[in-house]
């Protein structure tokens, strides 16, 4: 298993700092954590108002290191209530991946912007024609959240070459082995998932996440952040005891749904900004 | 139960037809383990899992034991006089309808029951479309003392309220799944949301030959009962020869997957019937849903689209890996039904045989009378797997015939 792994992770050139180019989207981040600061990640559902955009553009004004968009999936497998029904509504209004890169693209955000979706999608438009749309858009990093290491290859022959960074995903149960290959051939950072579970707000933030987060940064120098179920300023700030950064999805997304405009994500997005920044 | 031929390993350097799919689960170019990072372990654990059980005659032995004294098996087979005379070809009925519970689904969750107990599992999850799986599973459950949840649609629990209070007098709970088109793609989601966050003491019961590897191998396996069965019973029948077709009806397509294992290596030529509404095989193109690769009902974008047909079994927009494989190798044929040709082979074959087939197996009976005497040739012998009965259909197909007299 040992050489399955280690001839899977061969095609990147991560993990090894000598020498290796880091990578538009790593590179951002890293500056960022070595000024001393915690990465805060947003992420939201294109299309799933009209004003979409503005609220990307406000989560920047907030303070966002990076933010991260969702692409939306009819049958998003790794999401719960929240992200569902923002997807819903984003295809309800006609969201499509080419009408979303085009928005990203007049948005001229200045902070990287991470693209989330599912792998049919870009199956659908071709690993080449996704890689170059992605690229178009200004994107310098892209999730897929149902495309596990052992089939990143059809995809990332086309997105390593046009510099666009393959987030990974680390879960508590993933094995040490599998762990130190994926840091291996994860890019711009490393997405530790939080819990056992899909997308969606908790009260708490299990002791999971920070001993995950911990064993992962053993295991890389990339950016080690969680995600998955980071509700509130409280839970980004015990989060980053251990790890570079968060990622908050639902708790923001729900705020977006319930009508929060622009000023409200701000504040909300600011408020975790100043917590991070005071640790 | 008879050895199964070729597959008792995973990793061969090339998937063929019978045999195991490739280390990465892939039959040909179709399968494999497209799920999040956080289910990969679960199925890397259930693959070693099931792996062991099956090389060990315990579990063998176990499993073969309660199919015969709890799950009805073997089922027969019955030569169905009146209707060959009718058609001019001779009607060989697999009789999975007489399983307990009514259709070929024991077998699977009798195996998967088994296979979580053995792995220290006490909770079995299940996705339902028509509550066929689901009541399955419930049954499972029940008999082995364990917990179970059903995920059936919103639409189907309406459409199938009996099921629904079937599974709630087994002891299950049955979760409505009001998200997306209410049927079972999203019965198949929210069970895997389930199963995130559950992994640890729980088994995902699927209930087809679909979903990430192992699943589609499993099932298949365990629904090979169906073909070993039947390719011996054909020949008694038959003096020692093969069925000319083995024809069964295709949602994921666990009893065509079970049937066709039986006759891979014969000369019988396969045929999977799919609902007009549903035909992944037919109308789909590649992608990538519920942790599979397959054929895959999807729009322009790449969103999946919504199946709709009479029968809530059917109603799925892709389809089990090993049928896209057996499809682009050629090895077996994939044709549809439409849903008034079912609806009249329904009644057909109640009032000729006394038989009355569940909806889903009424698509392999509209084919074969639509087909008897041109795709079929006169004189020709069929094999239909008639996967369930059609008693959970009797008031829909009521209220479709008040409707259209």
């Amino acid at each position: 298993m040992k050489d399955e792994f280690d001839s899977l992770a061969g095609g990147s050139s991560s993990g090894d700092q000598g020498g290796r180019e880091l990578g538009e989207l790593e590179e951002s981040l890293r500056s960022r954590c070595s000024e001393g600061k915690k990465l805060l990640i947003p992420y939201v559902t294109a299309g799933m108002c009209a004003e979409w955009v503005e609220i990307v553009l406000a989560l920047e004004a907030g303070g966002a290191d990076a933010i991260e968009i969702g692409i939306p999936f009819s049958d998003p497998m790794m999401d719960g209530p929240v992200i569902q029904r923002a997807s819903a509504k984003a295809l309800l209004r006609g969201t499509t991946p080419v009408g979303v890169l085009g928005e990203l693209a007049r948005a001229s955000l200045s902070v990287p912007v991470v693209v989330m979706t599912y792998y049919n999608l870009v199956l659908h438009m071709g690993h080449y024609r996704m890689a170059h749309e992605l690229r178009a858009a200004g994107v310098s990093g892209v999730i897929i959240a149902d495309l596990p290491l052992e089939e990143l290859g059809p995809w990332s022959s086309e997105s390593d070459g046009l510099g666009i960074a393959t987030v990974l995903m680390v879960a508590p149960t993933t094995t040490p082995q599998r762990a130190a290959a994926i840091c291996k051939r994860s890019q711009g950072f490393v997405y530790c998932v939080s819990r056992m579970g899909v997308t969606g707000e908790q009260g708490t933030l299990g002791s999971a996440a920070a001993s995950l987060a911990k064993r992962i940064k053993g295991l890389t120098d990339m950016p080690v952040c969680i995600g998955i179920g980071v509700s509130s300023a409280k839970q980004a700030v015990e989060a980053c005891q251990e790890a570079d950064g968060v990622v908050v999805g639902s708790s923001l997304v729900r705020r977006v749904l319930e009508g929060e405009g622009t000023a409200g994500v701000e504040a909300f997005i600011g408020e975790m900004r100043r917590a991070l920044d005071s640790i | 139960m008879a050895e199964p031929r070729d597959s008792e390993t995973v990793g061969n350097a090339r998937s063929r037809p019978g045999g195991a799919p490739d280390a990465r689960g892939m039959f040909g170019s179709f399968g494999g383990r497209f799920v999040p990072e956080s289910l990969v372990a679960a199925c890397a654990t259930l693959e070693e899992a099931f792996l062991d059980a099956w090389a060990d005659e315990g579990y063998r032995g176990e499993l073969d034991s309660i199919l015969r004294s709890y799950g009805g098996r073997p089922t027969p087979v019955t030569d169905c006089e009146r209707v060959s005379d009718d058609l001019g070809v001779r009607v060989i009925l697999k009789r999975e309808d007489l399983a307990h519970t009514g259709s070929h689904k024991i077998n699977n969750v009798v195996g998967q029951a088994l296979l979580a107990k053995r792995m220290g599992k006490s909770r079995l999850i299940a996705e339902t479309g028509a509550g066929q799986h689901g009541v399955a599973t419930a049954t499972a459950a029940a008999m082995f003392g364990m917990d179970c949840t059903v995920y059936m649609g919103e639409i189907d629990t309406r459409r199938q309220e009996l099921n629904v209070f079937r599974m709630e007098l087994l002891g299950a709970q049955v979760c409505p799944v009001s998200s997306g088109s209410q049927t079972l793609k999203d019965a198949v989601n929210e069970a895997l949301r389930d199963w995130v966050a559950s992994v640890e003491g729980t088994h995902y019961c699927i209930g087809s030959v679909m979903g990430p590897h192992p699943f589609p191998f499993i099932v298949r396996q365990l629904q090979s009962v169906i073909g070993e069965e039947s390719r011996r019973q054909c020949r008694e029948l038959l003096e020692g020869k093969d069925p000319d077709f083995v024809v069964a009806c295709v949602g994921g397509g666990s009893n065509a997957a079970g049937t066709f294992a039986g006759f891979l290596d014969t000369s019988s030529r396969l045929i999977g019937v799919e609902a007009a509404g549903g035909a992944a095989l037919t109308s789909g193109m590649p992608g990538v849903l519920h942790g599979m690769k397959s054929q895959i009902l999807q729009d322009e974008f790449g969103q999946i689209l919504e199946a709709s047909s009479i029968s809530a079994g059917l109603d799925y927009p892709g389809v089990g890996p090993e049928h896209a494989y057996l499809a682009e190798i050629g090895r077996a044929d994939y044709v549809t039904a439409q849903d008034d040709e079912v609806l009249a082979a329904f009644e057909y074959l109640a009032k000729r045989e006394g038989i009355i087939p569940a909806l889903e197996s009424a698509h392999a009976v509209a084919w074969v009378i639509r087909e008897a005497g041109r795709l079929l040739p006169d004189g020709s012998t069929v094999l239909l797997t008639l996967s369930g009965r059609g008693d959970k259909d009797v008031a829909q197909v009521r209220d479709l015939m008040n409707a259209t007299r």
